[in-house]
């Protein structure tokens, strides 16, 4: 009953206010993926695309783009040089992006220099173990580590500095041992990862929970720990997470969307209540779900908000492992 | 024989009509892609998804039509090789070595007829490989680790030996030069910037298919219009336009090996289409001896790199479908097709969903045939392109060439650092330098790179990982082989010179 009643609201308080600014939808939109295609970003942009135009938010097809280059650096600094006031272009974002943004690694801008749209999902970070690994909690992978930081081999799909380097990186700190001394192997990408540790080349994975989850059906993997504040819904509910083991470890992956500094109020707004209204609609969260997201909707001034204090945190987090320049 | 009931129900998917009609088209298209320099099977299958999806066609038609433009692309690619000496896509540098000086010796159609046989067979035996061995070779893959990758990359430099020939130094400088463009950007290990100079641009290294087009192509238009200014005629397409029965028999085993080495190379995540037909093409070589006229246009240089690039596309599925990994770019992009229909790729494709398996698998057989069937015809007219004239075909490759890095990457950086490369590959050319030796050093040597340190950070600094398993012996065993190949022909010979002496 509330929840309909809020949703009747919502509806009434986006009509109103669609009313009121009613900026034209805007010609050639157009999603940038700033990475190759088939990878997160890409998906990202694709759950845009087909979840406005099932909605029937936005008439003219958006277009995907692909940007490759630093986790979105080369996109966001496009962006920023090139599409300042374009309102047809959303760029997708992660939380890696964000990272590497924190680390100064977006050249000479920082968090402030886009507009910062939506945030249309999560993922958590994990931490996975082959099915016929002897550590059965994180307890006994800590436990391991403190005893030999050596005797364990972490694979993952990013760089030092890098989110899955992160996650390991706070499970070294509570382990009380310097993250410089774990044995960490970076692989591209989170399929190579896995291919690794299904080979028994690395013993424990770190990455999204959604790289891990088409294994843990199969049964070749085992989950050791979800880094999200409580367990998930679902057929994800019976993973563990850091935090009820006792390990204040929370890791969430979010992704989104982000326009040009100079877009105008009007368009800016105009995105925005699209998206308002795409997060609100039960189909949505289906397509969301299908593609291995879980829900996580924020919008404008509450998204920049949170933005700016992940980009904080994450200026905390790689001041303390020595990554800053 | 469950196999066989299995291949029969993905028959009965494939033959509908409607997804014989989209193979078809994807063949179609992916020819087309693939022959333009620039775009290649992960543009064509990006490009086309959305489509599939937008035309709300079932998964397993999607996944048909996403192959059919994969398998047409490595096909695609060889056209612009032979004709203009202008790869399609990046597995075909290899065929420009003696695809083109066989247009250029008025034997194009014996060329694009032959190459496409070759392509023909290599897809047919990995496609029979996928059929046979995918859950057995799906495990062997995954015992190959950093380590194992490693020596792959010793035993494909060692192949490479072969290159060196008549200019050694030189050789060996062009690949030090494509080692050095590998090392930009970001660190894989540490996440530090190298030689990037303060561009976010450079943060993930210099792109492959941006070196591909800058050294061949770019630099090809400035060789022609050099040639257009000094007035120097084009060769004209002549004599027959199909390869006859003593061609096929002298380049049939060269096929059937190099098919085998590019699907194992192929069902290896992370090796790909572009390894396999260097080191198919270096084999043959080596095993040809002096009496191969290989880079002067010898067939079996022809047969070789088509053969194992289109084995190696075929193999690459395998990860796929067994295990939900990608095993090269385009079969990423295939992946996130299956995710889109909510299916998800890993372990359990094969139990879950067998007519989207088998109705892929079957239909890289059909596909296949469609191929050929489709470019053997097409000979006279692509051989035609040698006589269009080069006031049209140096604006129309740069326009091509351009538009296909714009829009791969969307930045304009890419188009100015490719035109830079070209202009620096044409200096080099002038100079005699071999083009390909720094395309093999910036492949090859980005993968060793990082294997090498994974291997290393796996093992803790400890080097016998190098030579702990069986795999990577065996590797070595190959290595040495090849590396000794050339010794023992020569004892051979003067052996068998000795005994006629006495």
């Amino acid at each position: 009953m509330k929840t309909a009643f809020t949703r009747i609201a919502l509806a009434t308080a986006c009509m109103a206010f669609a009313g009121q600014l009613l900026a034209a939808e805007p010609k050639r939109p157009e999603c940038i993926a700033p990475a190759k295609p088939g990878g997160g970003f890409d998906l990202t942009c694709k759950l845009a695309q087909s979840g406005l135009k099932d909605a029937g938010l936005l008439k003219a097809p958006m277009r995907v783009t692909y940007m490759p280059g630093g986790v979105g650096a080369v996109a966001y600094n496009a962006v920023i040089a090139q599409r300042a006031d374009d309102p047809g272009t959303i760029t997708a974002f992660s939380s890696g992006s964000l990272l590497n943004l924190a680390q100064g690694k977006f050249g000479r801008y920082d968090e402030t220099g886009v507009r910062w749209l939506a945030a249309v999902g999560t993922d958590y970070g994990a931490i996975t173990v082959r099915a016929d690994s002897p550590y059965q909690s994180l307890d006994d992978l800590v436990k391991a580590l403190k005893k030999d930081p050596t005797s364990i081999v972490f694979g993952a799909g990013a760089t030092i500095g890098g989110q899955d380097w992160m996650q390991t990186a706070l499970i070294a700190r509570l382990a009380g041992i310097d993250p410089k001394n774990l044995r960490y192997v970076a692989f591209e990408g989170g399929g190579e990862t896995l291919t690794a540790m299904l080979g028994g080349h690395v013993q424990v994975t770190s990455s999204g929970l959604g790289e891990v989850t088409p294994q843990l059906a199969a049964k070749k993997v085992r989950i050791l720990a979800v880094l999200s504040e409580e367990r998930l819904p679902g057929k994800l509910a019976d993973i563990p997470t850091a935090k009820e083991q006792g390990y204040d470890i929370v890791w969430p992956v979010i992704r989104g969307f982000y326009m040009g500094p100079d877009v105008t109020d009007e368009q800016y707004n105009w995105w925005k209540q699209q998206f308002d209204t795409l997060l609100a609609r039960e189909d949505f969260a289906t397509l969301r779900e299908q593609r291995d997201l879980l829900p996580l909707s924020v919008t404008g001034d509450e998204l920049k908000a949170l933005v700016f204090k992940q980009v904080e945190e994450y200026k905390a987090l790689a001041g303390e492992f020595g990554l800053m320049q | 024989m469950e196999t066989l009931n299995f291949l029969m129900q993905g028959f009965e998917v494939a033959t509908r009509p409607e997804n014989l009609l989209v193979a078809l088209f994807g063949a179609f298209v992916g020819t087309i892609v693939g022959l333009l320099p620039g775009l290649g099977p992960i543009n064509g299958v990006a490009l086309l998804l959305p489509l599939a999806f937008a035309l709300g066609l079932s998964p397993e038609t999607a996944l048909i039509l996403l192959a059919a433009v994969y398998l047409g692309c490595e096909y695609g690619g060889r056209i612009s090789a032979i004709l203009l000496n202008v790869p399609g896509d990046a597995a075909a540098v290899m065929t420009t070595l003696d695809g083109y000086p066989l247009a250029r010796q008025g034997k194009a159609g014996i060329a694009l007829s032959l190459s496409a046989v070759s392509s023909f067979i290599g897809s047919m035996i990995a496609t029979c490989g996928v059929v046979l061995f995918a859950p057995i070779l799906a495990n062997w893959a995954v015992a190959f680790g950093p380590a194992e990758y490693f020596v792959l990359m010793i035993f494909a430099i060692a192949c490479l030996g072969g290159m060196v020939g008549d200019k050694p130094v030189k050789t060996l400088m062009a690949a030090l030069i494509g080692l050095a463009l590998a090392t930009v950007g970001v660190d894989s290990t540490t996440g530090v910037y190298r030689f990037t100079f303060g561009s976010v641009s450079l943060s993930d290294g210099i792109q492959f298919v941006i070196v591909v087009i800058g050294f061949f192509s770019v630099s090809e238009v400035l060789l022609m219009l050099e040639k257009t200014h000094n007035g120097q005629k084009a060769v004209k397409a002549s004599g027959r336009l199909l390869f006859n029965f003593k061609e096929f028999c002298f380049t049939f085993w060269t096929m059937v090996r190099s098919s085998l080495a590019g699907f194992v190379i192929g069902v290896l995540p992370g090796a790909g289409a572009t390894i396999a037909s260097a080191m198919t093409y270096m084999t043959e070589k080596r095993m040809a001896g002096p009496n191969g006229k290989f880079g002067d246009g010898d067939l079996r240089g022809l047969a070789a790199p088509e053969a194992a690039n289109n084995a190696s596309a075929c193999g690459s599925l395998i990860p796929m479908l067994t295990l939900g990994v990608p095993g090269s770019g385009t079969t990423a992009v295939m992946i996130g097709a299956l995710t889109l229909y909510n299916i998800t790729p890993g372990p359990l494709l094969f139990e879950q969903q067998p007519d989207v398996v088998w109705g892929l698998i079957a239909s890289l057989f059909i596909g296949n045939v469609i191929l050929l069937v489709m470019n053997i015809p097409l000979v006279g007219l692509f051989a035609r392109m040698l006589s269009v004239p080069n006031w049209v075909l140096v604006p129309a490759i740069t326009v091509i060439s351009m538009v296909g890095v714009y829009a791969v990457h969307s930045t304009t950086f890419d188009l100015v650092l490719m035109i830079g490369l070209g202009v620096f590959g044409y200096i080099l050319r002038k100079l005699d330098f071999p083009l390909s030796a720094l395309i093999l050093g910036f492949v090859l040597g980005e993968l060793m790179e990082d294997n090498l340190r994974r291997a290393l950070s796996i093992s803790a600094g400890d080097l016998s990982i190098l030579w702990n398993s069986p795999i990577s012996l065996c590797l070595w065993a190959l290595t040495a082989l090849m590396l000794g190949l050339p010794g023992l022909r020569w004892w051979r010979s003067r052996r068998a010179a000795q005994l006629a002496n006495a």
